[in-house]
């Protein structure tokens, strides 16, 4: 027996003229992160693509599984492949489905014909397999409205197509169709949540880590790299620059008032991440910030950092609760790897009382209290090293 | 460059035992329990090891159990022994600064309702006689004490424990976890007074997932893992060969104890000598420690700021203690360093490998950190 994958697009359905560029994303998108199982062959028609494994070894669960975190897909399920010719639809229902069906009470089918000359109509067809079924599975019944799985037969022009309940896809749109954007990314529970947020609105990332060394870990660098190998089964390739921080953090240390060391540090950073973004042609910073989440979180802090970026801030976790993002973060696969207790650079020379409510002007005085700020900023770019994740 | 000053974490894997393990894994591959001669062969090693790691401990090699590592040791002797004795006590001494393989079996044989009597370090990092001997009665039915502290080197007087059981008149087992003493220290548990005692061979130079058990002849606890009885029905399991051969020609390598021990004291003595010409190191370690470990704090510099800037460099160390991440010291504060001294110390540890030159690159890494980093 043939198996498939059928994916149904999303959102895309609804792109006009452009929906075959967004598909033809997707599609490339889906080929990158089966290629370790082995080859596949894509099929476009109508509102689904047909996944066909070239070697009927390929690990079927696995590919089900990578797919089911490739954003633009709404729905996804395996298929049997089947002549069109009832008797052998009827058997190919019982053989392919049959094991899964004996595990559960209730079953359904549904029809769906796109081959008009087919001689049966969709509810006889639904009729001929139910009946079918009913036959050969010992102990099933019919219940058309809670159904446990529900048999679905698609008869197309070439071919039928068989198969039980579906999967929930990632949603969101094809990774790439959204443009690229810049990730801060430090090492707790929000930056890789606020990460795969923006990849799911078809954002490709670029990672940038701060670290401090000696004060922040080369086990701290790690788990940065261990993130976003998890955001990467979402996100695809990452390219990560891990920016040498040390020298700026002992500066602001050195010379600004220590209630305004986390808003002078954050605007550094800001304004470095902005110089590779932009080199980097992302049209976009991502951070992982909540509103009043921390100190330098406030509207007043978030202000004072905003206007550093030559860019957009995007943060998509700003109206967020943090158990919230911890959901998102355990479902993503994160929060067991942002939990663990390396210092980052955020945290390295805090102050005991930052302040919440500092103006702009008070940030731009603390800043200059750095006489070569720029040629900081300057070799902390220029000490950027990259790494490809995923 | 790569200096290893962490040997209290584990040491590098001496070249004897390399070739042992090879061979197992390329020749003597044999089940120890065929009757071929495969098997025979395989089983001729498992003794000629039992004898070697005997060897060390001045023991008969039928009082050697292999385990698969030194908390494994740990956890069977303090079980296996609460098993055996149950009946006739509920009482349980040992100290607040043990290995948390020994630890954390407390915890829990605390709350199966046994009474741990836990130890204090005193001033000297080690405790009192006095509270040993008050602790132990008539009801006690295991003692469990650590032959070295693990993060400043400290020597304990596990003897005197035997005698406080044999004054008591108590029916309690003497255990001695001697992860960190084995093959440094002269060890003899018969004339000590130990009934068990455990060991591990990767910080002796040998592979790591090997250890063993000395369980005195004629003393009974009960089993860890119950199957096809090998390790005289204690450890189930077809012996791991390469590991155990392994361990044996590690503890055939180590070199003559009391002159190891006169070396590391010199080194141990250069290395401190040579941190009393940087302004502000303080050594943590009492001078009558075992010279392998010297624990030291770096005024103003973060454990982990140092730690990090020395890794830069090739220069391995640790924190106070490699297992107890993120929590102070509690000999560090029982031996009375102030919060800031703890949380700059670090543990430099040596093997018999160790060189001045080990020993100078460090101090060079240190002045560089001191110079760069301190506050």
């Amino acid at each position: 027996m043939k198996e498939i994958i059928l994916i149904k697009n999303g959102e895309l359905a609804l792109k006009g003229l452009n929906r075959n560029t967004f598909e033809d994303m997707m599609i490339k998108n889906m080929r990158h992160r089966l290629s370790s199982l082995g080859n596949f062959t894509f099929t476009k028609s109508q509102s689904t693509i047909t996944v066909t494994p070239e070697d009927d070894s390929v690990d079927r669960d696995e590919a089900v599984r990578r797919l089911s975190k490739v954003f633009g897909i709404a729905a996804l399920s395996r298929a049997a492949v089947c002549e069109k010719d009832i008797d052998i639809i009827r058997k190919t229902a019982v053989e392919y489905l049959g094991d899964a069906l004996s595990a559960v009470k209730t079953f359904k089918v549904e029809a769906k014909r796109s081959d008009k000359k087919f001689p049966l109509t969709s509810p006889q067809i639904c009729e001929e397999v139910g009946g079918w079924l009913l036959e050969h599975v010992p102990g099933l019944r019919v219940d058309v409205h809670n159904p446990d799985i529900t048999v679905t037969v698609e008869v197309r022009d070439k071919q039928a197509f068989i198969r039980g309940n579906q999967l929930h896809g990632a949603g969101g749109m094809p990774v790439g169709s959204g443009g690229n954007a810049c990730l801060l990314i430090s090492g707790g529970i929000d930056s890789p949540v606020a990460g795969w947020m923006m990849a799911k609105r078809g954002v490709r990332l670029t990672g940038v880590h701060f670290a401090s060394p000696p004060y922040t870990s080369e086990l701290a660098e790690h788990k940065v790299h261990e993130l976003l190998e998890k955001v990467t089964e979402y996100a695809g390739r990452i390219r990560l620059f891990t920016v040498e921080f040390t020298e700026i953090q002992e500066a602001i240390r050195d010379n600004c008032p220590e209630e305004m060391f986390t808003i002078t540090m954050r605007r550094f950073m800001m304004k470095i991440a902005s110089a590779i973004a932009m080199r980097e042609n992302c049209g976009a910073l991502i951070t992982g910030e909540s509103l009043g989440q921390v100190a330098s979180q406030t509207l007043h802090a978030l202000g004072c950092t905003d206007e550093c970026a030559s860019i957009p801030v995007f943060r998509p976790c700003i109206g967020m609760d943090k158990n919230e993002i911890v959901e998102i973060s355990r479902k993503i696969d994160t929060f067991e790897i942002s939990i663990r207790p390396y210092e980052d650079c955020c945290t390295v020379f805090t102050p005991k009382h930052p302040r919440t409510r500092a103006t702009v002007d008070m940030a731009r005085k603390a800043e200059e209290m750095i006489a070569n700020g720029e040629e900081l900023i300057q070799r902390a770019i220029d000490s950027a090293v990259l790494k490809i994740i995923g | 460059m790569e200096v290893y000053l962490d040997n209290s974490a584990t040491t590098k894997v001496c070249p004897e035992a390399v070739s042992a393990i090879t061979l197992m894994l390329t020749e003597n591959y044999g089940n120890p329990s065929s009757t071929h001669r495969k098997g025979l062969d395989a089983s001729e090693t498992l003794l000629k090891a039992r004898k070697q790691v005997a060897g060390i401990l001045s023991c008969a090699p039928d009082e050697i159990y292999f385990t698969a590592g030194g908390s494994v040791a740990n956890n069977t002797a303090i079980f296996g022994t609460v098993q055996a004795l149950r009946r006739r006590g509920n009482r349980i001494v040992t100290t607040s600064i043990e290995h948390p393989s020994v630890l954390r079996c407390m915890q829990d044989l605390e709350s199966k309702g046994f009474e741990v009597i836990y130890l204090k370090p005193n001033r000297n990092g080690s405790f009192s006689q006095e509270d040993l001997f008050n602790a132990i009665n008539k009801n006690t039915i295991l003692v469990s004490i650590m032959a070295v502290n693990n993060e400043i080197g400290v020597i304990n007087p596990v003897s005197m424990a035997s005698k406080a059981i044999k004054r008591a008149g108590a029916p309690a087992l003497l255990h001695c976890d001697a992860v960190q003493g084995f093959g440094k220290l002269p060890i003899n548990p018969a004339k000590e007074g130990i009934d068990l005692l455990s060991v591990s061979a990767h910080k002796v130079h040998g592979p790591k997932g090997v250890g063993a058990l000395y369980i005195r002849k004629g003393v009974q606890i009960r089993p860890h893992i119950l199957g096809g009885g090998q390790e005289n029905g204690m450890f189930a399991g077809t012996e791991p060969m390469p590991s155990i051969a392994g361990f044996g020609a590690a503890c055939a390598a180590i070199p003559d104890i009391a002159k190891q021990l006169d070396k590391m004291t010199a080194l141990r003595n250069y290395t401190a000598e040579r941190l009393k010409t940087l302004p502000k190191v303080e050594i943590n370690s009492p001078h009558d420690s075992l010279p392998y470990i010297i624990n030291l704090s770096v005024a103003g510099i973060p454990s982990e700021v140092l730690i990090n800037h020395l890794s830069r460099q090739g220069i391995f160390i640790s924190a106070g203690s490699a297992c107890k991440k993120g929590h102070r010291s509690e000999v560090l504060r029982a031996i009375g360093l102030p919060v800031q001294q703890i949380d700059s110390a670090v543990r430099v540890s040596f093997s018999r490998y160790s060189t001045d030159a080990d020993a100078d690159a460090l101090i060079n890494g240190i002045e560089t950190a001191i110079q760069r980093f301190r506050r």
